[in-house]
């Protein structure tokens, strides 16, 4: 392997391992505080790229403005899902919620093939933030260097929030013991809805970011990354937001080397991330940056 | 007590439900003798919903222009199959058994037909295909055919192509390894090709994705790495838009070709700003090939007026008024005789072209060659078969 391809190799590295990490930390972020599995969490990545694709060919609205409506809309449609689909059940058995959330999942899949039809959609890319970038023999498009910074501001502002707010504070206190923490005058719900409205708010940058870098958008198109980012998430150590950033990289990082230096194997990247996946949790049951929780009976 | 209640109340409501279905069921059998079905089992959701949607498109506007046979009217039932092998086999299931069809026509896509080929046998019912090139959808049942060539034919086109008019000396091949269309094109393609430039060593790469992939760039590194003269892609527009937009932003300038999959609207989109972008098709509005092309066209620009006239639409009237030709020399309805007459079609005149049916139930057909240009798909040539 040259340089060239070496630098070319790790430039998509990045540009996918970063993309993964930004939708996994959503996943972790709702786990981490709910112990909850939000499955619709992939969808909220379409409905914030469809959102934003109206945005822009319907209404002829600026590419950013379009890109704020879509993560306020997402935003809200999380906490409404919140409200309708999982508070109900938050005392019901866990799994009652998981298959709710299973539920939202297919109803919002479904609910998009039938509202605007299963045939994929083109999605605009705004020139200002999409152009090639060439060093020597090496191209590739500036959302490999933009989605990565993304990513990082994300991660900081919400590692920020958790660990140094009221909120955050709130949060982990709610994550730590639920009752107790709704005994100590932390309003509870209020504690969920803005987890949702975080986690919702990143699954629609996600779903734009997503977009724009495979800028081919149907109703089902949530259901690979949101699969992929998961994964991501449950190996860096699902609930650890540095974890699912660590998790998103390495997935990213090993399919696209994967392919560079076995190209033959190109088919197989898909299950290559469930080996890697099984292996880590062989060996580190919790995740690689996963804590072991112990629940207090 | 208050379950009891509930129970019989429950039972009451089961009865009458039952007693209901009863009797639709009894209308629809007296109304079934009166019409004959064609059933229809195409991809309308899932990664080939655009070429699914285009051909029932083609067979619905020959059902509007030809609405009966025989003197009895013709019924389309159309199946969506989720572009999913499972669910083209439920498919073809459910037209067989439960909506009793004498003929079916469909599916686009070459591993969905090869799913519903065999219980389609197994029932006795003839199935014309579209546009599905694998020879393997006609070989060794004796109840599939087709409008479309086959990939044989297809790949060896494109192979002479990229050598005698492109002047290509190597190639490199990305293939979608859960398509049997494409892992079979690139097949014959690999061989032609080889044969041609007579160097064994002409194909100087060989990737995989899976349908559904969106990331290519490591594949395609790897291919701007060994610098081939043109690259070989054949697989889903979906994927293939997005491969041949990510291989330019590389940097990667060979041109790239494709097979006859690529003509959707999907496709262009993403590629209308590149250049080199070759695939080999069925058929082109600019060159209508006999009476019945010009019949269809004008139709379906009248039938459709914002959309192009395409290759898949074609094939999809064609299978259609093959099968009611077939239907009118049998003189009957019954599958059986549908099937003989189908096995013995010669000089057919489709909107396709002249359609002659072989051994095997396959349509011996001139290629039209595209390119890309201007932001559109433009006639490039034709090839005939020797």
């Amino acid at each position: 392997m040259t340089l060239e391809v070496f630098l070319q190799n790790l430039a998509n590295g990045i540009s996918l391992g970063s993309l993964y990490a930004l939708i996994a930390i959503g996943y972790t972020m709702v786990y981490g505080i709910l112990r909850l599995i939000n499955f619709a969490h992939a969808d909220l990545l379409m409905v914030a790229a469809y959102v934003s694709f109206y945005g822009i060919m319907v209404f002829a609205l600026p590419w950013w403005l379009s890109f704020l409506i879509a993560i306020v809309f997402t935003a809200l449609l999380g906490v409404s899902i919140e409200k309708i689909a999982y508070r109900p059940l938050r005392s019901a058995p866990r799994i009652s919620v998981l298959i709710s959330a299973i539920g939202v999942s297919f109803l919002l899949e479904n609910l998009g093939i039938v509202a605007i039809g299963a045939r994929p959609k083109s999605f605009p890319r705004p020139e200002e933030m999409v152009w090639n970038i060439k060093i020597g023999d090496v191209s590739f498009l500036s959302l490999t260097v933009i989605i990565p910074v993304v990513t990082m501001v994300l991660l900081v502002a919400v590692t920020y929030m958790v660990n140094k707010t009221k909120t955050g504070t709130a949060m982990r206190a709610v994550s730590r013991d639920f009752e107790t923490a709704s005994l100590m005058a932390i309003d509870v719900n209020k504690v969920v809805s803005t987890t949702f409205v975080v986690g919702s708010s990143l699954a629609a940058v996600g779903g734009i970011m997503w977009s724009l870098q495979y800028p081919q958008i149907d109703p089902l198109m949530g259901v690979f990354p949101g699969l992929k980012c998961f994964i991501a998430a449950v190996m860096g150590g699902i609930g650890s937001i540095p974890g699912a950033m660590l998790g998103g990289f390495i997935l990213g990082m090993g399919e696209v080397f994967l392919v560079a230096f076995m190209p033959e194997l190109s088919g197989y990247r898909d299950a290559f991330a469930f080996v890697i996946l099984i292996f880590i949790l062989l060996f580190k049951p919790t995740g690689i940056l996963g804590e072991n929780v112990v629940e207090k009976v | 007590m208050l379950r009891k209640k509930y129970f019989t109340i429950i039972s009451l409501l089961l009865v009458a439900a039952l007693v209901l279905a009863g009797c639709g069921g009894a209308e629809k059998q007296d109304a079934a003798s009166d019409v004959i079905k064609i059933g229809v089992y195409e991809p309308l959701t899932g990664t080939n919903a655009a070429g699914g949607e285009m051909t029932v498109e083609g067979i619905k506007l020959a059902n509007q222009l030809f609405p009966e046979v025989n003197g009895k009217k013709v019924e389309l039932v159309v199946v969506d199959n989720k572009s999913e092998k499972q669910e083209a086999a439920n498919a073809v299931e459910r037209l067989v058994s439960k909506d009793k069809v004498n003929v079916i026509i469909g599916s686009y896509g070459s591993s969905l037909s090869m799913a519903g080929g065999p219980i389609a046998m197994d029932a006795g019912i003839p199935v014309i295909g579209c546009s599905p090139t694998n020879p393997a959808v006609t070989l060794g049942n004796d109840y599939y055919f087709r409008v479309c060539f086959i990939d044989p034919f297809q790949g060896t086109v494109m192979a002479n192509y990229a050598v005698e008019k492109l002047g290509a000396k190597t190639a490199a091949i990305v293939q979608d390894v859960q398509q049997d269309y494409s892992v079979g094109l690139n097949n014959y393609f690999e061989k032609a090709f080889k044969q041609q430039t007579g160097n064994e060593n002409a194909i100087v790469a060989k990737v995989n994705y899976n349908t559904g992939d969106k990331d290519f760039s490591s594949q395609l590194t790897t291919i701007k790495a060994k610098n081939p003269d043109v690259i070989f892609a054949p697989g889903n527009f979906l994927e293939c838009g997005i491969l041949v937009e990510k291989a330019r932003e590389l940097g990667i300038t060979c041109p790239i070709l494709g097979g006859d999959t690529w003509e959707a609207e999907e496709f262009l989109s993403r590629v209308k700003n590149t250049t080199g972008v070759y695939f080999s098709t069925h058929f082109d509005s600019t060159q209508p090939v006999t009476e019945m092309s010009k019949k269809f066209m004008d139709e379906y620009k009248k039938a459709y007026p914002e959309k192009q006239v395409n290759a898949f639409g074609a094939l999809g009237f064609d299978a259609y008024i093959l099968a009611l030709d077939a239907i009118q020399k049998a003189g009957s309805a019954d599958p059986k005789a549908i099937r003989d007459a189908l096995a013995n079609v010669k000089d057919f005149q489709g909107a396709t072209g002249i359609i002659t049916l072989d051994t095997n139930g396959d349509a011996t057909k001139t290629a039209i060659i595209k390119k890309v240009a201007d932001g559109k798909f433009a006639y490039e040539g034709k090839v005939d078969p020797k």
